[in-house]
């Protein structure tokens, strides 16, 4: 094993290169409302997003309600509930989830974790989060048009999608889809930030195998991303077109309510092949960054390093590059070749490879780690529960034999709402939690945090568990009502009460967490610089919160990866990624104990 | 260093920890610039790949029935042609700084364009006159989106084209303008060869069998 020499002589400067020029803003519109800094442009991305969120929040209150209370409530109807089913999906997943991650937490994270005073295009930075506002309006304007929003499932399937009986198939839909293209082209402008500054607007020192594993979650994410998103965006122009200037692209002949359309020769399923070429990346680039920070978060409240960093990365780009070669496991039923059949449930079950892996690897991170149960600790070992029960319903679905028979029950409801949606939450609370004392300079309340992540995770688990069990059972999904069915008894309606009692419990803890947020803003305890005794970076800042820049007049030099805790030998428990060897204070029984590591 | 190298570095080790030091930090903005550029190429690249199977997953159908031919699209091709050379021609007079022919360059490239444009709209106006038009046909829709989308490209890169030819014009940096001309000739070239393979495979006839079997249907 290679013994560590502290040697000065061995550490050679590197060559200087010049620093990226900064717009300074003198006006309060410039610097907070046309804002070119990552910084505000995260928050703008962060406060867009969680709004729109709690809208889609309010839509699944309204789904379940009607569930649990079949025609108790006058103000659903049918045509409604379908239109709250596809709203609901359709925001959570694209203008929450994604814009969340990558907008967000990209925005904040990137050039303080790399190292770098800002992205690298910022005015483009700034136009992304514009033309994602401008998405996010018209989606909302969908809601106010003659018809309503889209009815049409947030898969937004042709020809029904547009075919009048379907609800909003005139207007809303055709919101949707020019919602869809803009946030498809604000994204690419701000995906293209996030790669070229990790690739190319790293500080001394910081190597690609330095980099925090957020960063590289991140940035594998907005690669699939910007690979994936094409297919969304030629789908939706095509099923513009269908709509509005009477192509066929997906559009068969069809008779439609006993009267021939105007359509012929389109095909339904290149439709469907579009969209989940686009779809099932989709999981990933949410999943992703979950993934990258919840490693972050272990390591960091455990103060043990990551284990296995290589694999970890590894793992990322392995997943990452399975995800655009699966697609099709989520149309077993459209109809295919049995080859086909097999070829994408075998590919399907691959990604189960690196995936436990990283599981493994948090799991022994935690081993003999020293555990501090912080709140954001709590929601991520929180997020390793759901995503592992999440991933094990994933192998049923993905077998093409037994996936067929659960298919359109309320099991793949179930299961992909955990994992896809409550375990990245359960990430993007805890990173919340996590880094509001860097946005801040405060920390956020410690009981109404545990509060609030005993109500998520158990109420979380009241609404998702039992739908296993209606599924299995046969509940179908999508459904408005069900009624005079032989095979759902009584019971299940039953359970559907209690899901939707869970649904608006876990509903109203999340308005703590919102309580939480402003009440900490103002009376939350100072946080100081560096709250958690982090390695990386954003905590090794001049001030808190970051000014313009990011870092004073030197940017930091990085002399180690970013998983220095509990280094045998340091008397720290931690050791930043900018803290040269010779500054770092060391017992000398314990440098003997140090090994082949760099102290 | 290759990805295989990077990927499997040990950053914890004091031996990496002495190589990684010698990173020395941010790249310079032109070459920050190229990267972002070749990263923007590589999606529209995807977008058109995506094209290019959608429209031969459709012809494996039987009811396929293809777009009529149009002439014209082989002038059109000729001229984007030219355009492209022109544009290599500005690149080649920028690196040596002969300024008048690094302007002519420029010039003949974006006036090439324009009229590649204009003759992209003379062939929808064509294909919009003949009797056997049927805009429900999917190869006539996937004509028009094909070339509008590639047409929307070089509109874009018009937009870029109009700020290095004001470069080229104005007394700026001859390395800066240089670069400028650079990034506009990839792009150029990019949607050159793009439109080759769109024209060559889709819209030039008699390569059916061929594009099917490319793309695996066939």
């Amino acid at each position: 094993m290679e013994h560590v020499a502290h040697d000065e002589s061995l550490f050679v400067g590197p060559a200087e290169t010049p620093e990226m020029e900064l717009y300074h803003p003198k006006t309060f519109v410039g610097k907070y409302i046309w804002s070119q800094d990552a910084k505000v442009i995260a928050i703008q991305y962060a406060l867009t997003a969680m709004a729109i969120g709690f809208v889609a929040l309010v839509l699944s209150w309204l789904m379940r309600l009607q569930l649990a209370f079949p025609n108790a409530f006058s103000f659903i109807d049918p045509g409604n509930y379908l239109q709250f089913v596809s709203m609901h999906g359709m925001i959570m997943v694209v203008y929450l989830l994604t814009a969340l991650f990558l907008g967000g937490f990209g925005n904040y994270l990137i050039p303080l974790m790399v190292g770098a005073r800002d992205m690298v295009f910022p005015y483009m930075n700034m136009l992304s989060y514009w033309i994602y506002l401008l998405a996010v309006l018209l989606l909302v304007a969908s809601f106010f048009v003659t018809g309503g929003s889209t009815g049409a499932g947030w898969t937004l399937y042709p020809p029904q999608a547009i075919l009048p009986g379907t609800p909003g198939s005139g207007t809303g839909i055709l919101l949707m889809l020019v919602s869809l293209a803009l946030f498809i082209i604000g994204f690419t402008m701000g995906g293209l930030n996030y790669v070229v500054t990790v690739l190319q607007a790293r500080t001394r020192g910081m190597t690609l195998m330095r980099l925090p594993l957020t960063i590289w979650g991140i940035f594998m994410a907005t690669i699939l991303a910007l690979l994936a998103f094409p297919a969304l965006f030629v789908s939706a122009v095509m099923m513009c077109l269908d709509l509005t200037l009477g192509t066929s692209f997906f559009m068969p002949a069809i008779v439609s309510m006993g009267q021939p359309l105007d359509h012929a020769g389109g095909n339904p399923l290149l439709f469907q092949h579009l969209f989940w070429f686009f779809g099932h990346p989709e999981v990933y680039i949410v999943a992703l960054p979950a993934f990258g920070i919840v490693s972050d978060l272990l390591s960091v409240h455990a103060r043990k390093n990551i284990f296995g960093y290589r694999m970890m990365v590894w793992a990322i780009v392995i997943i990452g590059v399975l995800s655009f070669v699966v697609w099709a496991h989520h149309m077993y039923v459209s109809g295919m070749n049995p080859y086909f059949g097999f070829f994408f449930a075998t590919t399907t079950l691959l990604i189960a490879i690196p995936t436990a892996l990283k599981v493994y690897n948090w799991i022994l991170t935690l081993w003999h780690g020293n555990i501090h149960l912080t709140v954001p600790m709590l929601f991520a070992i929180g997020f390793i529960f759901s995503f592992v029960n999440g991933g094990l319903t994933g192998l049923f679905l993905g077998n093409s034999t037994v996936s067929v028979p659960l298919s359109d029950t309320l099991f793949v409801v179930a299961h992909f709402h955990m994992v896809m949606a409550v375990a990245p939450v359960m990430v993007i609370f805890g990173a919340i939690y996590h880094w509001y004392p860097k946005l801040t300079g405060r920390m956020m309340n410690d009981a109404m945090g545990t509060v609030h992540f005993w109500g998520t995770f158990l109420g979380t688990y009241a609404v998702y568990l039992p739908m296993h069990y209606l599924g299995i059972m046969g509940v179908p999904r999508r459904y408005y009502a069900i009624s005079g069915t032989d095979f759902i008894p009584d019971s299940a309606h039953s359970l559907n009460v209690v899901i939707t009692v869970a649904a608006l419990v876990v509903g109203a803890f999340q308005l703590l967490f919102l309580y939480n947020l402003a009440w900490s803003y103002f009376r939350g305890k100072p946080s100081g610089s560096n709250p958690w005794k982090a390695t990386t970076l954003e905590w090794q800042t001049a001030h808190t919160p970051p000014r313009h820049g990011n870092f004073g007049p030197e940017l930091p030099v990085v002399y180690r990866w970013a998983y220095d805790y509990s280094v045998p030998g340091a008397d720290d428990d931690f050791i930043p990624q900018n803290v040269p060897p010779h500054a770092v204070e060391r017992s000398v029984s314990g440098s003997e104990q140090a090994g082949g590591r760099s102290v | 260093m290759s990805i295989i190298q990077t990927l499997t570095a040990r950053p914890w080790t004091a031996g990496q920890s002495r190589l990684d030091y010698l990173y020395a930090g941010s790249a310079p903005p032109a070459s920050t610039r190229r990267v972002a550029l070749r990263i923007f190429l590589a999606v529209v690249a995807v977008l058109f790949m995506l094209l290019l199977v959608a429209y031969a997953g459709r012809m494996a159908y039987e009811d396929w029935r293809p777009a009529p031919q149009l002439r014209l699209l082989r002038a059109n091709t000729a001229v984007l042609m030219l355009s492209s050379i022109f544009m290599q021609v500005s690149l080649y007079s920028a690196r040596r700084e002969w300024r008048d022919a690094m302007r002519t360059g420029i010039l003949a490239a974006g006036a090439f364009t324009l009229v590649f444009l204009f003759g992209q709209m003379l062939a929808w106006r064509q294909l919009g006159a003949l009797v056997q038009f049927d805009f429900r046909n999917p190869a006539v829709g996937f004509f028009y989106l094909i070339t509008g989308l590639h047409g929307l490209h070089l509109l874009g890169g018009l937009a870029a084209w109009s700020r290095t030819a004001a470069r080229a014009w104005g007394d700026a940096d001859p390395a800066r303008t240089a670069h400028s001309i650079a990034l506009c000739a990839l792009y150029w070239h990019f949607l050159l060869l793009v439109w080759l393979v769109l024209f060559g495979l889709l819209f030039s006839g008699n390569n059916f069998e061929l594009l099917l079997k490319l793309c695996g249907i066939r």
